[in-house]
């Protein structure tokens, strides 16, 4: 069994800042982490892998800078890594990235095909959520978004049974290999990596594959040129203006409460209707 | 199969670095551990670089370390509760091409420094603690870290893990950390747009400026506190034994409200927003506190041997000069092929004697008990300065020759006249 996990390197969100003068973010110093949703991915990945054998392959399309988050994928036991950089790819949007991803994917898999692909949800910084499925949709892969869990996997029947969140309950869903899962934040924990896989990351030489290597020829769907999402305007939403009612404390208790609930019946009548308030 | 290296160091502290660094640098085989997610990440300093110490490791460190500010004004302030009384020093001759103090902030220096190990060849490996030292007999062989399968060895470990070692502690190198030779300190980062830093200190470009502070701030412990200016932020603490906080009963966090609240203080970090908070211990012991500092098979550098010039608020250049020193006495030793054994190891003594890190700890070594026995300088000096420069500048028709008496008067009404020139005396016989 051949698993692709896609990482993402992000920074820190928790210590990023925002310039009080200028409003802008402050992305200096800020220290860069794999998109928490990955870790579940990779730490998901190396379990089906613990218990039912192959290879795991991290993948991540990134600045050289990235390979920091390839390096800690050794160090939790991933057995390869790829560090998809080149130049070409750089402003890339989610449509941009998800190609690349995918052509690169399908390059790892002339020499091992691949049966499952992980994704985070989401990511901390994008946040868009659509980089799995754009993978999977190109990939022809199919697809599990939000999986908190993995039930089964059936190497010879070539079936997998996920758990995945849905508004209002749990889906036990199955399907066929190949799949592309995404995975949901709070599904597992890290594992703590061994001295040895310690050794290998700090020694690890991060394989880096430009937009040759990776077999793309149309530099118009990669980078700047394949990605339509346009930036038109970046700004705080500024909080919402909550607007406080002042009531008069020269009424009586219940004059007050009577006050209080006339209020709460005109702006929501259906509650005021349950608590009888007002008739029907 | 266990790994074994030339050498094992213990910490990603200035005195890691320079003792992993020197030695890969040579093509010794360094294998260097680390506890913190990165170098730096678990470390405090004011922070103040002296350059000299560097330069000796990495000449040509000012091309790309990461430096905030070069310093060319340093005031001296004495605080009373609400005035202070001070001195400036500011030249424009330190605004030369190799200015020899900087500002910095330890998190990116330390990363960066760590990254010259490892473009060095030496193996870095962080999120590892050690747990303890392997040894064999008297004879340290190697550690244990936290991780599965963390056994390694090596021919020398070098202890750079900073002040209270637990390492050195377990093996007994030594005793436990006395709180009258231990000083506690907290600082905060305040950050401020570049140009407010500038006009607020009167300076251009990546000029800096630094305050030593002591006074009423301290309650009348023995402490200091400190204020630097970084490029976009400001650096501010306060520090004082760990013995003096215990029977003072005062937290560190009250001390820095009360700094960051006096009134010459106050108007210098307006508006700012506080990015930091941490507290740190110093070793403050001085030269009699100084342990063994090596044994078969193993050395000990930087804070965890206690290197610390407290009066001058050094350690970083200490650190860095003892790191440097205990990994040239491998690679001399390496070079005749001897083993790493006690006697071998006493060159790296013998070496650190010859330096300013003992000379400077020597020359001192008195002062820590002056201190100890004598709080009045914490308490009483301060007010009376602060006082003795009121009454000099209040013009309130009093003649001048009178307000000299009336300061006199106070000075020996605090202190008696014999009490004055014994601490003159032991102060400088104590710096001397
Ligand atoms: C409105 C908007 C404008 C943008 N403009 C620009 C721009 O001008 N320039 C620019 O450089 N970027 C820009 N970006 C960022 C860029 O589009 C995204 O970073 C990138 O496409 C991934 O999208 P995401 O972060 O939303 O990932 P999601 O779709 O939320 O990620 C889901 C999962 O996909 C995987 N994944 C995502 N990215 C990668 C990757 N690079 N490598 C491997 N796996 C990955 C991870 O497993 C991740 O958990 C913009 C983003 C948005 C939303
Ligand atoms: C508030 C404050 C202000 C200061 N100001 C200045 C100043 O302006 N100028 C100056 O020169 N000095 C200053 N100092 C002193 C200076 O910070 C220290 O002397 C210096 O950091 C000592 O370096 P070191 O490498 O010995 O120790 P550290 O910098 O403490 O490094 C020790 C390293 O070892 C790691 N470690 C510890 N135990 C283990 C373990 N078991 N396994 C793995 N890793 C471990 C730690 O995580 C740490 O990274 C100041 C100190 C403080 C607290």
């Amino acid at each position: 069994m051949h698993i692709v996990v896609c990482i993402k390197q992000v920074p820190d969100s928790a210590q990023i800042r925002v310039h009080p003068v200028t409003n802008t973010i402050m992305r200096q110093g800020v220290p860069a982490i794999i998109n928490p949703f990955d870790v579940f991915a990779i730490e998901e990945a190396l379990r089906l892998k613990d218990r039912f054998g192959g290879r795991v392959t991290v993948l991540t399309m990134g600045p050289p800078q990235a390979e920091d988050a390839l390096r800690k994928a050794i160090a939790y036991g991933a057995d390869d890594v790829i560090l998809l950089t080149d130049r070409a790819f750089a402003g890339a949007d989610t449509l941009a990235t998800s190609f690349a991803l995918a052509q690169t994917i399908r390059k790892i898999g002339e020499e091992h095909p691949v049966d499952l692909v992980f994704t985070g949800k989401q990511t901390i910084d994008g946040d868009t959520a659509q980089v799995g499925p754009g993978i999977a949709k190109r990939l022809g892969l199919q697809l599990l978004t939000y999986v908190s869990a993995i039930d089964a996997l059936d190497l010879q029947g070539r079936t997998i049974t996920v758990q995945r969140r849905s508004e209002g309950g749990v889906q036990v869903i199955q399907t066929r290999l190949p799949a592309l899962i995404t995975m949901l934040e709070g599904s597992n924990q890290i594992r703590f990596a061994s001295m040895d896989d310690m050794f290998r990351s700090a020694r690890l030489t991060v394989p880096q594959w430009n937009k040759d290597r990776a077999g793309i020829e149309d530099v118009s769907k990669i980078g700047l040129k394949g990605s339509p999402t346009v930036v038109s305007k970046i700004f705080t939403p500024k909080p919402r203006a909550v607007k406080a009612q002042m009531i008069g404390a020269d009424l009586d208790a219940s004059g007050t409460a009577n006050a209080i609930l006339d209020i709460l019946g005109s702006r929501h009548p259906r509650l005021a209707q349950e608590l009888g308030l007002i008739a029907p | 199969m266990a790994e074994k290296f030339d050498a094992i160091v213990v910490g990603a502290g200035p005195a890691g670095n320079a003792a992993a660094y020197t030695m890969a640098k040579a093509g010794l085989s360094v294998l260097q551990l680390e506890r913190g997610e990165t170098p730096g990440t678990k470390n405090v300093q004011g922070a103040i670089l002296y350059a000299d110490a560097l330069e000796r490791i990495i000449p040509d460190f000012r091309d790309d370390a990461p430096l905030e500010r070069h310093v060319i004004e340093q005031r001296m302030w004495v605080l009373d509760e609400k005035s202070f009384i001070g001195t400036n020093y500011r030249s424009d001759a330190f605004n030369s091409d190799q200015p020899n103090r900087y500002t910095i902030l330890r998190a990116p220096f330390d990363k960066w420094f760590s990254g010259k190990v490892k473009a060095a060849g030496g193996l870095v490996i962080c999120e590892t603690t050690v747990t303890d030292l392997i040894q064999e007999g008297k004879k340290v062989i190697g550690v244990r870290t936290d991780r599965e399968g963390g056994d390694i060895y090596a021919d020398v470990v070098i202890l750079a893990d900073g002040v209270n070692s637990l390492l050195a502690k377990k093996a007994g190198f030594h005793g436990e950390l006395e709180a009258k030779n231990v000083a506690l300190a907290v600082k905060e980062i305040h950050f401020l747009p570049e140009e407010v830093v500038q006009s607020r200190f009167n300076i251009k470009g990546n000029e800096g400026v630094v305050i030593e502070i002591a006074g009423a701030v301290t309650h009348g412990m023995v402490g200091t506190a400190f204020l630097y200016t970084n490029k976009e932020s400001i650096t501010l603490g306060i520090g004082c034994l760990l013995s003096d906080f215990k029977k003072a009963g005062i937290a560190p966090y009250t001390l820095l409200e009360e700094l960051k609240a006096h009134p010459a203080i106050a108007p210098l970090i307006e508006g700012g927003e506080m990015k930091e908070y941490a507290a740190h211990l110093i070793p403050e012991g001085g030269y009699k506190a100084v342990p063994t500092l090596y044994g078969e098979g193993w050395m000990i550098a930087g804070d965890s041997a206690g290197l610390v010039n407290a009066v001058h608020r050094e350690g970083s250049n200490l650190a860095m000069t003892s790191g440097r020193l205990a990994a040239e006495t491998v690679i001399a030793l390496k070079e005749m092929k001897l083993p790493c054994t006690a006697p071998h190891l006493a060159r790296y003594k013998a070496a650190l004697d010859d330096s300013f890190v003992m000379k400077d700890l020597r020359k001192y070594k008195e002062l820590p008990d002056i201190l100890h026995g004598n709080p009045h300088f914490f308490s009483v000096y301060p007010q009376l300065l602060n006082r003795a420069a009121h009454t000099m500048l209040m013009v309130d028709g009093q003649d001048k020759h009178s307000k000299e008496k009336t300061i006199r008067g106070s000075f020996v009404e605090q202190r008696s006249l014999w009490g004055l020139v014994g601490d003159a005396y032991r102060m400088w016989r104590a710096t001397r």
